[in-house]
């Protein structure tokens, strides 16, 4: 039997279901893992391991019982700490968070949780608020690339996307409001699959924009993110932005075919300026592989790309400016001591936030405000329009669309930490897919000559997460980047 | 575009954030490099084109009025810094 830490989830549950390893020895092996090599990495804000061995050995009760809520039921899962439980703190990887315990469950956690019967290891680390592209601006600590630790893991999820390549679990969530989902996951040669917005309930997340939010799995193998968005997809009253489309069955269409399949290739995300040459050729690589398995190329031009760094860090920050309106040491979180209601206010938010999250809200509040909302705001929210049409134009002539997620591979911490503008740069080819309120999917397509990964993103059209799925599996099936193991 | 310093002290004081005399030169520095990298949008001529909020297509759905369980105060107020009898504590805003 393959070692329990380096089974995907799909393979877990069959381990489990032929009764070759328990749901409490399963969850053992990972919290073994989780000491044995976070110390290293850093990917987690807090684990739980007594109660997770508790609800892994419920869950084995409950098999032997016959009363198995689904083949997941007593699996861990990782949790990116901005998604909210009453069974956990949720700090957001801030000060002004700190201690946070939500009273209610996150609609996805109610439905992996008590559904599906998944248990929670812990919290992973992120870019504070999920402003960040390398982990960096984390409060609370700094988690490490596991194919290189003197690199950053990528951001803004990048614990999530760090302990799934650790193989510390199987699966972790994370929430992609500009590539926070699918740009660590390319770093730490993971799978991760931002849905479209509207696919998966918001309710419970910590809102940073929240028309470009949505939450993703992380994982190694493309089935299992089918599998775990089955679980989170679909309609939830208590978000009015959620879709009331039917779910489909994500699994049924892995069929490892992509024969006739046509791939949209966009020249200008081939010919972006200070895009890494090695990183071109590995997806080059990747896509030539998908045609040799009868899929069909077709160039597409995705005109307004150059425009979407500038477009989504306008809206995303302006969104960002107001949601965070709440953090004012009234009812949650740090307060600072102040004898003026006022200077209680500013004194919490400064001392609070970190230099980042200031910056951005600084920003977000600018380009609202009188005299600039116009030329700032509302331009964007109108190239935000001509992004959308570019991809509709795109999809009449092709099923979707190749891209790499990433312009290079992991950068040296502190590289970037300096150059706000160098680090948004870094989310060239992510951004314009939330703006569009797209699908798409990393997926592991090699390693560079310093052994670094790259990631191939795979984008749809709105609500077709299926091709995407099909496609990734597909090119697993001929691949094996993704079962390769970082040496920690 | 230019940032003056003044213009950062005024948006700090919008948005409830205190900006020290040693972050300020930073701050406006670091705005104005974003602001200058955005203003390639101008280049765009946008005439016409409408502007997108959200891609959600269909008009905010109605549901039912009903009443539905809410949390229990005592739930609500937990993880305030400051509470008392169910309300939140503040420094005094009436003199």
């Amino acid at each position: 039997m393959t070692e329990l830490i380096e089974q995907t989830l799909s393979e877990l549950a069959e381990t489990v279901a032929a009764g070759r390893a328990s749901c409490s020895e399963v969850m053992q092996a990972h919290l073994d893992r989780i000491a044995n090599v976070d110390g290293a990495i850093g990917a987690f804000v807090s684990t739980r391991d007594e109660a997770a061995l508790a609800e892994a050995a419920a869950a084995d009760a409950a098999r032997a019982r016959g009363e198995q809520k689904g083949e997941l039921h007593g699996l861990p899962i990782a949790v990116k700490s901005n998604i909210v439980s009453p069974d956990f703190e949720t700090d957001c990887a801030s000060k002004i968070l700190a201690g946070f315990r939500a009273p209610y469950e996150a609609t996805v956690l109610e439905r992996l949780r008590h559904r599906s019967g998944l248990v929670v290891v812990g919290n992973t680390n992120m870019d504070e608020f999920a402003m960040g592209s390398s982990c960096e601006n984390s409060a609370v600590l700094t988690t490490v690339n596991p194919w290189d630790t003197a690199r950053v893991p990528g951001g803004s999820s990048g614990g999530s996307a760090a302990a799934v390549a650790a193989r510390q679990v199987p699966v972790a969530l994370g929430s992609d409001t500009g590539g926070s989902i699918r740009q660590p996951a390319a770093l730490c040669g993971a799978v991760g699959l931002k849905p479209t917005y509207g696919r998966v309930s918001r309710y419970g997340l910590v809102a940073f924009a929240s028309s470009l939010d949505q939450i993703g799995p992380i994982t190694r193998s493309v089935a299992d993110a089918a599998s775990v968005l089955e679980v989170i997809a679909g309609h939830d009253p208590l978000d009015s932005t959620s879709s009331a489309r039917d779910v489909p069955d994500f699994r049924a269409g892995l069929d490892g075919s992509v024969r006739d399949l046509r791939i949209g290739i966009p020249r200008e995300f081939f010919d972006a300026e200070g895009t890494d040459p090695y990183t071109l050729q590995l997806v080059r690589d990747a896509v030539a592989e998908l045609e040799r398995a009868g899929a069909r190329t077709v160039e597409v031009s995705l005109p307004h790309t150059s425009y979407g760094i500038a477009a989504y860090y306008l809206i995303a920050n302006a969104e960002a400016s107001s949601n965070l309106s709440r953090y004012d040491g009234v009812r949650f979180g740090f307060r600072a001591a102040a004898d003026e209601l006022h200077e209680m206010y500013s004194r919490t938010r400064s001392e609070g936030f970190g230099t980042e999250v200031k910056r951005r809200i600084l920003l977000g509040t600018f380009v609202l405000s009188a005299g600039y909302y116009e030329a700032y705001y509302g331009r964007a929210q109108q190239v935000r329009t001509l992004i959308r049409r570019d991809f509709d134009d795109a999809f009449e002539v092709c099923d979707l669309i190749a891209t790499p997620t990433s312009p290079g591979p992991a950068w040296n911490l502190g590289e970037r930490v300096d150059d706000p503008l160098k680090m948004y740069l870094s989310d060239i080819f992510t951004t314009t897919v939330n703006l569009a309120g797209l699908p798409a999917i990393s997926v592991p397509c090699g390693f560079d000559k310093h052994a670094l990964p790259a990631g191939l993103q795979l984008i749809g059209p709105a609500h077709d997460e299926q091709v995407l799925l099909r496609v990734g599996d597909a090119y697993q099936r001929q691949t094996d980047w993704h079962a390769r193991v970082p040496a920690l | 575009m230019k940032v003056s310093p003044e213009t950062v002290l005024q948006i700090a004081a919008l948005a409830n954030l205190h900006v020290d005399t040693d972050e300020l030169p930073r701050m406006q520095h670091d705005l104005e490099a974003i602001l200058g990298y955005v203003e390639q949008l101008s280049e765009l001529d946008l005439t016409g084109v409408s502007p997108t909020a959200s891609v959600v297509d269909i008009p905010t759905p109605m549901r039912s009025d009903d009443a539905l369980r809410t949390l229990p105060n005592s739930e609500v107020v937990r993880n305030a810094p400051m509470h008392a009898k169910g309300s939140y504590v503040v420094p005094k805003v009436i003199e």
